[in-house]
C-alpha cells in the first residue's frame, strides 16, 4: 500500500467569507485578482510546504500536489516549483505530481527539463502524472481545447522519448516541432520517473492508462462508480492481456483526523467552506455554462460512469442547473468525507480499501476553509495511529503499492525495493 | 423564416471530395453566400428579397451543420484554400460572394487566394481582422445565446430575432450550434477570430469590386476593424448602418437589401 497526502492549496482569506462558500460566491473564471493579497500567499505557500515536510515526518510515502490555472481554489499554478522545493527538503517521500497539465504547455521539453531536475535533486522520489486539465486550464493558457487529447499523447510521447532516448534528435509531429531534442538533464530514475494518471471524467484517458499500463488514481469521486471505472480498467487489462490489480490502481478522497469527535466534525465541515471549488462537493462555487461547453475538450458521448458526480469543472451536463452540490452530511453517510478520531476512523477506511482495493491512496486534508492547526493535528494522529493501521489493513487484504508489485507486468519487485524506485517502476510499459 | 411556399431547396453535392450540404433558391446569377460561426442561420427575409434576383447558393461549411469535418483543416487558410476548389467543382466560378462574420473573413481569405474566381464581393461584419479599438466578442466564454444577443443593438425591434435565437431552443439546434462552435473554435482558437497578414494580403483585391458592410453598434467585431478592411482594400466602398450591431441583415434588413443589390446591379 502506497500512502500519500494531499491538499489542493487553497488561496484561504483568513479575514474569511471574502469569498467562497461563506462569502462572496465564485464563478470559474470570475474572480479578479485585483484582491490577491501579497503577504497572505507567502505565508500560505510556506504553510502548505512545512505540512508537506511535517507529513514526510509523520510517515506518508507520498506528498501529492496538483495544478491549476487562474482560480483561488488552488494555489498550484506552477506547481514544479513547489515540486522542486520539495526535491531539496524532504528526505525520503515520494514527490507525487497529480499532475503536470501536459496539452496546455506548447514546449514541453520545458517539463521534460524540469521533471528531470526536480528527480535529479529528489535523488530519484519523483512520481510524475499528467491530467488534460478542465476548461479553465484551456483558457488560462489559450490552449486549443479541441486538441486537448492528441496534445496530451502527443506531449506524453515526447517527453517519454526525450527522457529515453538519447539526442539529439528531431521531432516533427502535428502540434509540436522541435528541431533539436537533446536536454542537458536526464532523470535520475531509469528509465524514466514512473508516470500516473490522475482523472474523474474521461473514458477515454482511464482506457489509455490501462493501455499503457499507468496506475489510474480516481479523484475523490464516489465509491460504487469509482469501483465500476476501475472495473473498466481491469477488463481493459484483461483484453491487453495482463492482469492488472491494486498496483494499477488509486484513490483520493477526504480524510480528515481529530483529538475528539466534536474538533473532528468543525473542522471536515470547513471542507465544504472556504474558496469554492468545483472539485470540492458541497463548495462547488456557481457553475460557468461556458467553461462547460468549451468545444471539443471532451467527447461529448465518452465519459466515465463518476463523471456525473465527480465535477462540473469538464464537459457533459452537470444535471439541472449544473449543480452537484452534496451537502456534509452525506458525504460522511457515502464515505467521501471521513472524519472524526482514529478509532472511528480506521474502520472507515477499511471499508472503503476492502469495496475499492487501490493499492495508492491519498488522504485529502488541510482544505477548504481548515486552518495549519486543523492540518497538524490531523496529520500527528494519521502518523501516529492511522497510518500504522491502514497498513496493516492493507497486508491483510493484499493491497500491494506500485513499488511493491509492478503495475507494468503484475510481477512484484524483487527483494526490498531499493530506493530510488528500481529501474521497471515506469508507466510506460505497454511494450515491455 | 420561410412564409408560403418554400423558396428553397437542401440537397448534398459533392465538392472537392466532401458531400457539401447545401441550400438553394432563387433565379438569376449565382450568389454565394457563407454562413458566420453559428452555421447557417435559416432561410430569412434578405434571402427571400436577394432570391428575386439572384440564385442563392448557401453551404454548410465543413464541420458546420450537416457536411462533415475535414481533420485536416486547422485553420482559415486550409479552409479557404478547400473551398476554391469546391467553388471549382461546383461550377461557381466568376460567382459574387457575400460572406457574414466569420464567413466574411473565410470570403476574403479566398479572394486574397484567388481575387479572379469572383465577380464582387459582399463582407458583412466580417471577422479576420485585429480591430485597432476594441476586442472581438470571445464566443468560447459566452454560451450560444447570450452570444447570438450580443450579436443585436436592440433584439427587440429586430423581428426575426426570435427565429434565429428563439426562447425554446430544441435540441435540434441546440446540437447544430454545439456542432458549430466546435469547427468555429478549430477555425479560430488561435489568434482569436484574426490572422495578423490579412490586411496586407488584402491589396491583392484591388480589382475585386467589394462593398463593406457594418453595424456602428456591432458588439461583436467592432466597428473599427470596418476602416482597416477599408483602407486595405483598394477601391472599396464601407456602410456602416446607425442603431445596428452585427447581423445588419437581420437589424437593418431594408438598408441591408438597398445596400447590397445596389452594389451587385452597378
Amino acid at each position: 500500500m502506497f500512502i500519500g497526502y494531499f491538499t489542493e492549496r487553497p488561496y484561504q482569506d483568513p479575514k474569511s467569507g471574502y469569498f467562497g462558500a461563506t462569502g462572496k460566491p465564485i464563478m470559474d473564471l470570475d474572480v479578479s485578482n485585483d484582491i490577491y493579497d501579497a503577504q497572505l500567499g507567502a505565508n500560505l505557500y510556506n504553510r502548505y510546504l512545512d505540512e508537506k515536510i511535517y507529513a514526510e515526518e509523520m510517515g506518508f510515502d507520498g506528498l501529492m500536489l496538483n495544478e491549476h490555472h487562474s482560480t483561488p481554489f488552488c494555489m498550484g499554478g506552477a506547481m514544479n516549483v513547489e515540486a522542486s522545493i520539495l526535491a531539496r527538503i524532504t528526505q525520503r517521500a515520494k514527490i507525487v505530481l497529480l499532475g503536470n497539465i501536459i496539452p496546455i504547455w506548447d514546449d514541453p521539453l520545458w517539463l521534460v527539463e524540469q521533471l528531470a531536475m526536480i528527480d535529479m535533486i529528489s535523488r530519484g522520489r519523483l512520481v510524475s502524472g499528467w491530467v488534460r486539465g478542465t476548461g479553465r486550464e484551456s483558457v488560462a493558457h489559450n490552449v486549443e481545447p479541441h486538441y486537448n487529447w492528441e496534445r496530451f499523447k502527443e506531449a506524453h510521447e515526447l517527453i517519454v522519448k526525450a527522457w529515453t532516448t538519447p539526442g539529439p534528435f528531431r521531432w516533427e509531429g502535428k502540434h509540436y516541432h522541435f528541431r533539436h531534442v537533446n536536454p542537458w538533464v536526464r532523470p535520475y530514475q531509469k528509465p524514466h520517473p514512473p508516470i500516473w494518471l490522475p482523472g474523474v471524467v474521461s473514458r477515454d484517458s482511464l482506457m489509455w492508462a490501462a493501455e499503457q499500463r499507468i496506475p489510474y488514481i480516481m479523484l475523490a469521486t464516489e465509491m460504487e462508480p469509482t469501483k465500476q471505472a476501475f472495473q473498466l480498467y481491469h477488463d481493459t487489462a484483461a483484453d491487453l492481456g495482463y492482469e492488472s490489480g491494486p498496483q494499477n490502481i488509486g484513490y483520493l478522497w477526504k480524510v480528515h483526523v481529530d483529538e475528539t469527535e466534536e474538533l473532528a466534525e468543525q473542522a471536515g465541515r470547513k471542507y465544504v467552506q472556504g474558496p469554492s471549488n468545483p472539485f470540492l462537493a458541497g463548495n462547488e462555487g456557481t457553475t460557468n455554462q461556458a467553461l462547460l461547453q468549451l468545444p471539443g475538450l471532451t467527447s461529448r458521448r465518452r465519459v466515465l460512469p463518476t463523471q456525473s458526480v465527480a465535477t462540473a469543472a469538464r464537459g457533459g451536463s452537470a444535471g439541472p442547473g449544473g449543480v452537484l452540490s452534496r451537502p456534509y452530511e452525506q458525504q460522511i453517510e457515502d464515505y467521501t468525507i471521513i472524519c472524526g478520531t482514529p478509532k472511528t476512523v480506521i474502520p472507515k477506511i477499511r471499508h472503503v480499501l476492502e469495496t475499492i482495493r487501490p493499492g495508492s491512496i491519498f488522504f485529502w486534508d488541510g482544505d477548504g476553509a481548515m486552518t495549519h492547526d486543523d492540518a497538524m493535528r490531523s496529520l500527528r494522529l494519521m502518523g501516529q495511529e492511522v497510518i500504522p493501521a491502514v497498513r496493516e489493513i492493507a497486508a491483510e487484504l493484499d493491497l500491494p503499492g506500485p513499488f511493491e508489485v509492478d503495475p507494468a507486468t503484475g510481477q512484484p519487485y524483487v527483494a526490498d525495493p531499493p530506493s530510488p524506485v528500481p529501474a521497471g517502476a515506469v508507466g510506460d510499459g505497454g511494450d515491455s | 423564416m420561410a412564409t408560403g411556399a418554400q423558396a428553397w431547396t437542401e440537397e448534398f453535392v459533392e465538392a472537392a471530395g466532401v458531400s457539401l450540404q447545401m441550400v438553394k433558391g432563387g433565379s438569376g446569377a449565382p450568389l454565394l453566400v457563407l454562413h458566420g460561426e453559428l452555421g447557417h442561420q435559416g432561410w430569412l427575409r434578405c434571402h427571400d428579397s436577394l432570391a428575386q434576383d439572384y440564385t442563392l447558393h448557401i453551404p454548410s461549411h465543413p464541420g458546420f451543420g450537416a457536411t462533415e469535418r475535414q481533420e485536416w483543416i486547422m485553420n482559415m487558410r486550409d479552409l479557404a484554400g478547400w473551398y476554391l476548389e469546391a467553388i471549382d467543382d461546383l461550377g461557381l466560378q466568376g460567382a459574387n460572394i457575400m460572406g457574414f462574420s466569420l464567413g466574411g473573413w473565410l470570403a476574403a481569405e479566398m479572394a486574397t487566394m484567388s481575387p479572379d474566381t469572383f465577380n464582387k464581393l459582399v463582407l458583412v461584419s466580417p471577422a479576420g481582422i485585429r480591430p485597432p479599438e476594441g476586442e472581438i466578442y470571445d464566443m468560447f466564454l459566452a454560451v450560444a445565446k447570450e452570444f447570438l444577443t450580443a450579436g443585436f443593438y436592440d433584439t427587440a425591434s429586430a423581428p426575426e430575432f426570435l427565429d434565429v435565437c428563439p426562447d425554446e431552443v430544441s435540441p435540434e439546434l441546440a446540437e447544430a450550434w454545439d456542432i458549430a462552435r466546435e469547427e468555429a473554435c478549430r477555425l479560430s482558437w488561435r489568434p482569436y477570430m484574426h490572422y495578423l497578414a490579412l490586411p496586407n494580403l488584402l491589396h491583392r483585391l484591388k480589382r475585386l469590386p467589394t462593398q463593406i458592410i457594418w453595424g456602428r453598434n456591432d458588439e461583436i467585431v467592432p466597428v473599427s476593424a470596418s476602416q482597416v478592411f477599408n483602407d486595405s482594400i483598394p477601391g472599396s466602398r464601407l456602410t456602416i448602418f446607425d442603431n445596428c450591431g452585427h447581423n445588419p441583415h437581420i437589424e437593418k434588413t431594408d438598408e441591408f437589401l438597398t445596400t447590397v443589390k445596389t452594389f451587385l446591379s452597378s
